[in-house]
């Protein structure tokens, strides 16, 4: 039995202190009466209200909700194609390429993807608006969705494959009843981190939206530059909800499922 | 056919908007500006077959890498850039190490929920957790009403719009990306390692030296990667927290572009900054590399 010594339970004391006070004096600061953010008046939730009543920000959020659904579903398509052309494709021209184009994007700054795809977009001649930053988020997505695919691929018996077409599955048949069910959870993870890059993205989207499609990243970015407001407080405490619902309920889903898988494996190591 | 096809669409769509815009990117970055839709020339103009395109390639040149190196403002820009992400990334290091060392030392009940909270920022909006900074930091921000409380100061701090809040800003959003994998490479340490070292004589403080360390080096070497790769195109946190002299690459570029328009020099920027990360990045996937061949 192990227990924290006074240096460990120190240092993760002050590490998540450093993690997480920022956010809460943000989450604290937004019930605030004030509009001067940093002195206290009393509790108040006008904010959230006046935030609610601000049609730009309204308007923003709907245009980052559909290019997120958009983009975040594309890149699962397009990005599960290409973990499976990774892993199991085995050779064909172009593979190091290929391979190359999947991996490059994850380590590419982000102001030089967002140059390049929009000079790409104006040469050809294509108007800029919610689907140009689609366009531009599923390419960088599916990428992120083919890494975290294709760590599962390689963790998986292939023989479960192989079993299903020599019992004359075909092989589409093959993937979407084996190799499907087995990649599920890695495709739903990926699907949600393509979403929250989306939700998250400033600099790629700033490049391609043009005026037409203001996101909410972008409506923030050009309030937070006039400084602290306690209505980005009010909707910064609005996502970090969001997300932390979210998280936490993906996390105890998973751990419920592992353990269920556990069970059965216990049930049928004992059948056998 | 079918295989075709699973092959051929991620491949071209990959083609069509990765490849082919960088394409674009190197191709402006040698013409030169113009007062014109769009703001550039040459242009390439197909339906004069090959002495068009032979006029196109002869009107290219480095004029604009030439000027690069001419102006002061680039050349220390991109000094100044590796600087603030090397100092970051030695920061986080700093600060993120002894939290993932605590993570990989705590009870096992523990662990699961120690690693969701090092997750979950992460998730958390990029954007807003560089805000978050903004109320802290600032002259009449909460830090120094702390500072100023406590009686440890006696004017506020100038921190805001300063490198230090860029320090700040950068150790902050990235942590977990150096929490991670050093947490991951301590895990898999064996304990009995630490006591055989004190068996031997060694103390405390020189077996984590001579064993804990040298074995989480694969963990400290890719969370380093991990956070100067993006610190050094970083563009948000040096608008927000860092003042005008802050200078970072980044921003030259999105200022090149955005308020000058001058679309060949904000290309130019782009190709050597990729020139320079070509380095760190490929030092980072060969790190891996060997580490999944160590786990095999």
């Amino acid at each position: 039995m192990r227990r924290f010594s006074w240096f460990n339970a120190t240092s993760l004391t002050v590490g998540f202190a450093f993690l997480y006070l920022p956010m809460l004096i943000l989450i604290i600061y937004s019930f605030n009466e004030s509009r001067l953010v940093t002195v206290w008046a009393g509790f108040s939730t006008q904010w959230y209200g006046s935030l609610l009543q601000n049609q730009s920000f309204l308007d923003a959020a709907w245009v980052t909700i559909q290019v997120a659904v958009a983009s975040s579903t594309i890149a699962t398509i397009l990005g599960t194609m290409g973990a499976y052309v990774l892993v199991r494709g085995g050779r064909f021209m172009g593979r190091t390429l290929f391979s190359g184009m999947i991996y490059a994007p994850l380590v590419m700054p982000e102001v030089i993807t967002g140059l390049s795809l929009l000079l790409l977009f104006i040469g050809i001649g294509l108007d800029r608006g919610i689907f140009t930053v689609v366009l531009a988020h599923t390419t960088f997505s599916m990428c992120f969705v083919s890494v975290v695919v294709s760590s599962r691929l390689v963790s998986f018996d292939k023989s479960l494959e192989e079993a299903a077409l020599d019992l004359g599955c075909s092989p589409f048949d093959a993937f979407r009843l084996v190799t499907l069910p087995i990649i599920a959870p890695a495709v739903i993870s990926g699907w949600l981190l393509a979403f929250t890059l989306s939700l998250d993205d400033l600099v790629i989207a700033s490049f391609t939206a043009g005026p037409s499609a203001t996101t909410l990243p972008i409506r923030i970015f050009s309030a937070v530059r006039m400084g602290v407001s306690p209505e980005i407080n009010a909707l910064s405490t609005i996502m970090i909800a969001i997300v932390t619902v979210g998280v936490v309920t993906a996390s105890i889903i998973s751990k419920r499922s592992s353990l269920a898988q556990q069970r059965d494996e216990q049930a049928a190591a004992r059948a056998t | 056919m079918r295989r075709f096809i699973l092959i051929a669409v991620p491949y071209l769509w990959l083609m069509a908007l990765f490849l082919v815009p960088f394409l674009i990117v190197l191709k402006i970055s040698l013409s030169d500006i113009a007062l014109s839709i769009p703001p550039y020339t040459p242009q390439l103009d197909l339906t004069e077959g090959w002495s068009g395109i032979k006029a196109f390639l002869s009107q290219l040149d480095f004029e604009n890498f030439t000027f690069l190196t001419q102006d002061p403002l680039y050349w220390r820009a991109y000094v100044s850039s590796l600087q603030i992400a090397l100092i970051s990334t030695v920061l986080t290091l700093l600060v993120g190490y002894p939290i993932a060392y605590a993570m990989a030392q705590a009870p096992d009940e523990w662990r699961a929920t120690l690693l969701l909270l090092v997750i979950l920022p992460f998730w958390t909006s990029f954007l807003i957790r560089v805000y978050s900074w903004i109320g802290i930091l600032s002259n009449e921000g909460f830090l120094n009403q702390f500072l100023l409380w406590t009686g440890i100061i006696s004017t506020p701090l100038t921190i805001l719009n300063t490198n230090t809040a860029v320090y700040i800003g950068i150790v902050y959003t990235y942590l977990p990306f150096m929490i991670l994998p050093i947490y991951s490479a301590l895990e898999k340490m064996d304990g009995s390692l630490l006591e055989a070292a004190e068996d031997l004589g060694c103390s405390r403080l020189s077996a984590f030296w001579l064993v804990t360390v040298p074995l989480s080096k694969a963990g400290i070497v890719a969370g380093c990667f991990l956070v100067f790769i993006p610190a050094l195109g970083e563009f948000v946190i040096p608008s927000l927290l860092g003042g005008s002299d802050t200078l970072m690459i980044g921003k030259v570029l999105w200022e090149e572009f955005f308020s000058n328009r001058d679309w060949p020099v904000a290309s130019a920027v782009a190709v050597i900054l990729l020139l320079i990360l070509v380095v760190p990045i490929v030092l980072f996937q060969r790190n891996e590399q060997k580490q999944r061949e160590l786990d095999q």
